[in-house]
C-alpha cells in the first residue's frame, strides 16, 4: 500500500458512497417541478413551475414556518449562553467531576431523541405544564447545547491560557480580558455554533412531536404531509426551502471555523 | 526618545477597590469559584431539565394503567414492566435491536472507504470537497432525506423504473417476495426501512471514523508495508485497530439513533412496530403513558451499557 | 535600597510535585538577573510566582518590599514577555502595544502615541498597522517587548524570550536586550535554559535544579567556581573529579572541577606535569580544538582538554603530559 495513489477499489467505494449520500437529495428538486401530483411517478410526465406559486399561496405553511424560526432563534440563543459557559469552565484546569459533566453534555445527543421527547413529555405531564412555544424551546435548547459547546471548547483549546495571562499581566481586569481578548477570539466559533444549533433546531421533528402538543412547526407540517399527502409537489417545494435554509448556516459555519477544522466530528 | 523609566513612577499601584477589580482579585485567589460560577447555569439546566425529565420518565414507568377505565394508576408497581415481557413486545424489542445492529454494520462498511479516502488521500481542495460532501448530508433536513427515499422507493418510483429499464424487474419482484424482509413494494418492506436508516445515519459514522483515521500516522502504514504486510493485512492488523475508537464513537450514533427512531419505519416500512413507534403510539393514541415510558427505558439501558463499554475503549476522544 | 524582588522560603507544590522547593533569593533593583536550569527545574514557575499567575504554597514573595500575596497579576508593577509572545491575534501591532494603557483608560490619541514611542524603542517604527501574523518571529518578539515595556514596569520578566529565534537573530537580540536594560535601568528577570545566554547577558545567575536554587552568583563565579557537580556540568563543560581523584592530584577531599581550557599540554617529563596520557579523540570546534586524553593510572579515565586556535594539536595516539595552575582545580561539594 504505497502512499500516493489510492487503490481503485477504494476510490470507487469513496465516490460511490458520496453519490449515495447526495443523489437522493437532488431528486427532491426534480419532483418539485413534476406535473403529476397524486403519485411519485418516475420519470415525471411533465415539468412545471406552478407549485412554487401554489406553495406561496397555501396559508397553512406560513404559521409553521414562523413558529419554527422563532423556536430556532430562541433555542440557539439559550444554547449559545449555556454552551459557552460550559466550554469556558471545561477549558480551565481539570476539576472534580469533569468527566461526568462531559458525559452529561453529550447525553442528549447520544441517547435517542425519542427518549428526550418522551422524558420531557413525562415531566410536563407530572408537573401539569401546558404545551407552549417554551416547551418546544426547552427540548431544543437541551440538545443544542452540545453543538455550541463543541465549537467553543475547540476554540478555547486553540487559544490556550497565555492570551488571557498576557491581558492580566498588562493590567486588565477579568472583565476587560473577556471583553477585549476572549470574546473577539471566540466570536466566529460562537457564531458557527449558533448557526449550526439554529439549523438543528429548525429541522428537529422527533423531540418536537412530544413537546409541541397541538402546535405545528414546519417539520411537523411536513411529517403530516408525508403521512397524509395532499399536493405532493408542494411538499417538495417546502423541502427545497428547508434544504436551502439549512445549507446556508452550515456553509457559513464551515467558512467561519477555518475550513471546519474545529467542527469536524462536531456531532450533530 | 523618552526614557520610560525616567518619566515617572510606575502606574497601577493598587487603584481604588472598584467592583471589577475586587472580583478580579477574588477569581484570581479562588480560581475554583470562577469555574463553579461558569458551570452552574448549564449544569442546572441539564440537571433539572434533562436529568429531571429522565427521572420523570422512569417515575412514570412504575405507574400502571387501569385496564377498565384506561386511567393512570399513580401507585408504584412493576406491572408495566411485566407487560414488556409479552411476546408481542419482546418481538418489537428484538426487531429494533437487530435492525440497529444491521444498520451499524452496514454503516461501518459503507463509511470506511469514504473516511479512509478523505483521511489519507484527499488533500487541499479535495479535502474541503470531501468535508462538505459529508457535512452537507449530515446537516440537511432529516425529514427531507426520509422524504427523498419515499420518492425513490415508491412502487411507481425511480428504483422500479430503473429495475424495469435494465430488465431486472423480476429480480426486484423476487426480492420483494422474500419472507419477512420483503413486502408489497420497497417502501413498505424492511429492506426499505434498512436502506433509509443506513442512508440517514451514515454521515454520523463517517466523521468520527475519519477523525480517528487521520490520527493514524502515515509512517505507521508505510512501516507495515515495509515489513512485508500486504494491503489487506495492513488494513486488518494496523488500520482497523487504530481506527477502532472512531468506529465505536460512530456506532454510538448509528445504533442509538436507530433504536429510538419512529418516523422512518412509520413512513417507509411494514406495519410491524419498532420501539420508537411503540412509544409514540402508546403515549399518543393509546394513552398508555406508563407502558410508553417503560418502553423508552429500554434504549436507555442498552445505550448506557454501550456507552460504558465505549468509554472504556477510549471512544470519547474521537467524538 | 529595597530589593526589587525577594523570595523567602518560597515553595510551590503541584499535587505532590515540588516545582519550587524552599527558594530564597534577592534581586536588587536595576539588576539583570538570569534564572538558568534545565526544563522542569522550577525556573519558569518562579517567574510565574513573581507575575502572579501562580501562588506560593509556602513562603513569601515581596516586590519592592511589599508582600505580593494579595496582589493579583493585573495590579503588579511587573510585566512579562511570554515565551510564545502571546500577542493578541485580532489586534494590530499598535493596539497590542497600546493594550496596557487602553485598559487603564488612557485616551486613544495618547495611547497610540505611547505605542509609537515604544515601537521606535524596539526599532519597529512604521509597523503599527500590521497584524501579528504578518510579522517574522524576531519582529513579534520585539512587539512583545514593546507591549510589556509600555506600562513602564519596574521589573520586566522574560520567559525564554529568544528560544524561538534562530542563532544569528538570537545573538543580535541578546546584545539589544542587554543595552535596552542598561538604558532603561529597570530590573530584568530572565529565564533561560541556555547557559551561554545567561552568562553573556546577566549581572547575576541563579542555577536551578529540581525546584531548588543550587548556586547564585556572577557569571564568572558560576563558571569558574561552580558549587556542585551539577553546576559544573550544566554551565559550560567540565572535567568533574571524584574526591579520591582530587586528593591524588593534591586537591581537597571533595569533588572538584577542572575546566578543559585550564589544562595545558606539556612536553613529556616537564617538571610542571601533573599527569600524562594518550590522545584518543580530536574534535575541531573552530574557535579551538577539543581533545580527549586517556590518563594513565588506576582506574583509567578520560579528561577533556581545550586547545586554543593557532596552537599545535597532537595526533591521536600521541603521549602528552598535562599541567595546570593550582586554582584551576576547583573544589566543590564534599563527598556524601
Amino acid at each position: 500500500m504505497r502512499s500516493d495513489r489510492p487503490p481503485f477499489a477504494l476510490t470507487l467505494g469513496a465516490v460511490g458512497g458520496l453519490l449515495f449520500l447526495h443523489l437522493p437529495i437532488l431528486l427532491i428538486f426534480l419532483y418539485a417541478f413534476t406535473t403529476e401530483e397524486k403519485s411519485y411517478q418516475f420519470p415525471p410526465p411533465g415539468l412545471t413551475t406552478e407549485w412554487f406559486a401554489v406553495a406561496w399561496n397555501r396559508e397553512d405553511i406560513w404559521p409553521p414556518l414562523w413558529l419554527s424560526l422563532r423556536v430556532a432563534a430562541m433555542s440557539s440563543a439559550m444554547a449559545l449562553i449555556l454552551g459557552t459557559l460550559c466550554a469556558a469552565a471545561m477549558s480551565r484546569a481539570k476539576f472534580f467531576g469533569r468527566d461526568s459533566i462531559s458525559l452529561l453534555i453529550i447525553l442528549p445527543i447520544a441517547l435517542p431523541g425519542i427518549i428526550t421527547g418522551m422524558s420531557l413529555r413525562s415531566a410536563f405531564a407530572l408537573g401539569g405544564i401546558p404545551f407552549s412555544t417554551w416547551t418546544i424551546v426547552l427540548g431544543h435548547a437541551t440538545f443544542c447545547i452540545v453543538i455550541v459547546y463543541n465549537n467553543a471548547v475547540a476554540r478555547f483549546r486553540r487559544l490556550g491560557p497565555s492570551l488571557s495571562e498576557a491581558s492580566a499581566d498588562l493590567g486588565a481586569t477579568a472583565f476587560q480580558t473577556f471583553r477585549h481578548v476572549i470574546l473577539p477570539n471566540l466570536g466566529t466559533a460562537l457564531l458557527a455554533g449558533g448557526m449550526l444549533a439554529f439549523a438543528l433546531s429548525f429541522d428537529e421533528v422527533i423531540v418536537t412531536t412530544f413537546t409541541a402538543g397541538q402546535q405545528k412547526t414546519l417539520p411537523i407540517w411536513m411529517l403530516d404531509e408525508l403521512v397524509r399527502p395532499r399536493q405532493r409537489p408542494v411538499t417538495n417545494v417546502v423541502a427545497i426551502v428547508v434544504v436551502v435554509a439549512t445549507f446556508l448556516p452550515i456553509l457559513g459555519a464551515y467558512l467561519l471555523t477555518e475550513r471546519g477544522t474545529e467542527t469536524a466530528g462536531g456531532g450533530k | 526618545m523618552t526614557d520610560p523609566a525616567a518619566s515617572g513612577s510606575a502606574p497601577g499601584s493598587a487603584p481604588g477597590a472598584g467592583l471589577s477589580e475586587r472580583l478580579t482579585a477574588l477569581f484570581w485567589r479562588r480560581p475554583g469559584l470562577l469555574v463553579a460560577l461558569l458551570i452552574t447555569p448549564p449544569l442546572l439546566w441539564l440537571g433539572v431539565v434533562y436529568i429531571g425529565s429522565l427521572a420523570a420518565l422512569l417515575w412514570q414507568s412504575f405507574y400502571s394503567i387501569d385496564e377498565f377505565s384506561g386511567a393512570i394508576v399513580k401507585e408504584f408497581t412493576l406491572k408495566t414492566y411485566a407487560e414488556l415481557g409479552l411476546q408481542q413486545n419482546i418481538d418489537i424489542i428484538v426487531r429494533t435491536v437487530l435492525m440497529a445492529a444491521a444498520v451499524t454494520v452496514a454503516s461501518v462498511i459503507l463509511a470506511f472507504p469514504i473516511a479512509f479516502f478523505a483521511a489519507r488521500y484527499a488533500r487541499g481542495r479535495w479535502k474541503a470537497f470531501f468535508y462538505l460532501g459529508i457535512m452537507l448530508p449530515l446537516w440537511s433536513s432529516y425529514l427531507v432525506k426520509v422524504y427523498a427515499w419515499k420518492l425513490i422507493l415508491a412502487k411507481e418510483g425511480i428504483v422500479t423504473w430503473a429495475a424495469n429499464g435494465i430488465g431486472a424487474g423480476p429480480l426486484l419482484d423476487g426480492v420483494l417476495a422474500l419472507p419477512v424482509i420483503g413486502g408489497g413494494s420497497l417502501s413498505t418492506s424492511y429492506i426499505g426501512t434498512f436502506l433509509v436508516f443506513v442512508y440517514v445515519w451514515l454521515p454520523y459514522m463517517i466523521l468520527p471514523m475519519q477523525a480517528a483515521l487521520e490520527r493514524v500516522p502515515t509512517s505507521m502504514i508505510e512501516a507495515s508495508a515495509d515489513l512485508g504486510a500486504g494491503g489487506l493485512r495492513t488494513l486488518r492488523s494496523v488500520i482497523l485497530p487504530l481506527a477502532a475508537p472512531g468506529i465505536i464513537a460512530g456506532s454510538i450514533f448509528t445504533f442509538s439513533l436507530t433504536l429510538g427512531d419512529y418516523i422512518i419505519p412509520q413512513i417507509i416500512g411494514s406495519s410491524r412496530y419498532f420501539i420508537g413507534q411503540a412509544v409514540y403510539s402508546l403515549q399518543g393514541t393509546a394513552g398508555n403513558v406508563p407502558l410508553a415510558a417503560a418502553f423508552a427505558v429500554i434504549p436507555i439501558v442498552i445505550m448506557l451499557v454501550y456507552l460504558t463499554i465505549a468509554r472504556r475503549m477510549g471512544a470519547f476522544d474521537a467524538l | 535600597m529595597t530589593p526589587a524582588v525577594e523570595f523567602s522560603h518560597v515553595s510551590r507544590l503541584f499535587g505532590t510535585v515540588r516545582a519550587v522547593d524552599d527558594v530564597s533569593l534577592t534581586i536588587p533593583e536595576g539588576e539583570f538577573f538570569a534564572m538558568l536550569g534545565p526544563s522542569g527545574s522550577g525556573k519558569t514557575t518562579c517567574l510565574r510566582l513573581i507575575s502572579g499567575f501562580e501562588l506560593p504554597t509556602g513562603g513569601e514573595i515581596r516586590i519592592f518590599g511589599a508582600p505580593s500575596g494579595d496582589v493579583p497579576p493585573n495590579q503588579r508593577q511587573v510585566n512579562t514577555v511570554f515565551q510564545d509572545y502571546a500577542l493578541f491575534p485580532h489586534m494590530s501591532v499598535r493596539d497590542n502595544v497600546a493594550y496596557g494603557p487602553m485598559v487603564k483608560g488612557v485616551p486613544k490619541a495618547k495611547r497610540h502615541a505611547l505605542a509609537e514611542e515604544m515601537l521606535a524603542l524596539v526599532h519597529l517604527d512604521g509597523f503599527g498597522d500590521r497584524k501579528p501574523a504578518q510579522l517574522s518571529g524576531g519582529q513579534r518578539q520585539r512587539v512583545a517587548l514593546a507591549r510589556a515595556l509600555v506600562n513602564q514596569p519596574r521589573v520586566l520578566l522574560l520567559d525564554e524570550p529568544l528560544g524561538a529565534l534562530d542563532l544569528k537573530l538570537r545573538e543580535a537580540m541578546q546584545d539589544e536586550l542587554k543595552s535596552l536594560q542598561q538604558r532603561l535601568g529597570i530590573t530584568f528577570v530572565f529565564v533561560t535554559h541556555d547557559q551561554g545566554e545567561a552568562l553573556s547577558m546577566a549581572d547575576r545567575v541563579a542555577v536551578f535544579d529540581q525546584g531548588r536554587i543550587i548556586q547564585v552568583g556572577s557569571p564568572s563565579e558560576i563558571y569558574e567556581r561552580p558549587a556542585t557537580r551539577f553546576v559544573a556540568d550544566f554551565v559550560g563543560s567540565s572535567n568533574v573529579l571524584s574526591p579520591a581523584e582530587a586528593r591524588a592530584l593534591g586537591g581537597a577531599d571533595r569533588w572538584a572541577s577542572l575546566r578543559p581550557e585550564a589544562i595545558r599540554l606539556l612536553l613529556p617529563h616537564d617538571p610542571a606535569a601533573r599527569l600524562s596520557g594518550r590522545v584518543t579523540t580530536v574534535r575541531y570546534l573552530g574557535a579551538g580544538t577539543r581533545i580527549g586524553i586517556e590518563v594513565e593510572g588506576r582506574p583509567a579515565r578520560e579528561l577533556a582538554v581545550l586547545i586554543p586556535a593557532g596552537q599545535p594539536v597532537p595526533a591521536p595516539g600521541t603521549m602528552v603530559a598535562l599541567g595546570w595552575a593550582d586554582p584551576a582545580l576547583h573544589p566543590m561539594e564534599a563527598a556524601e
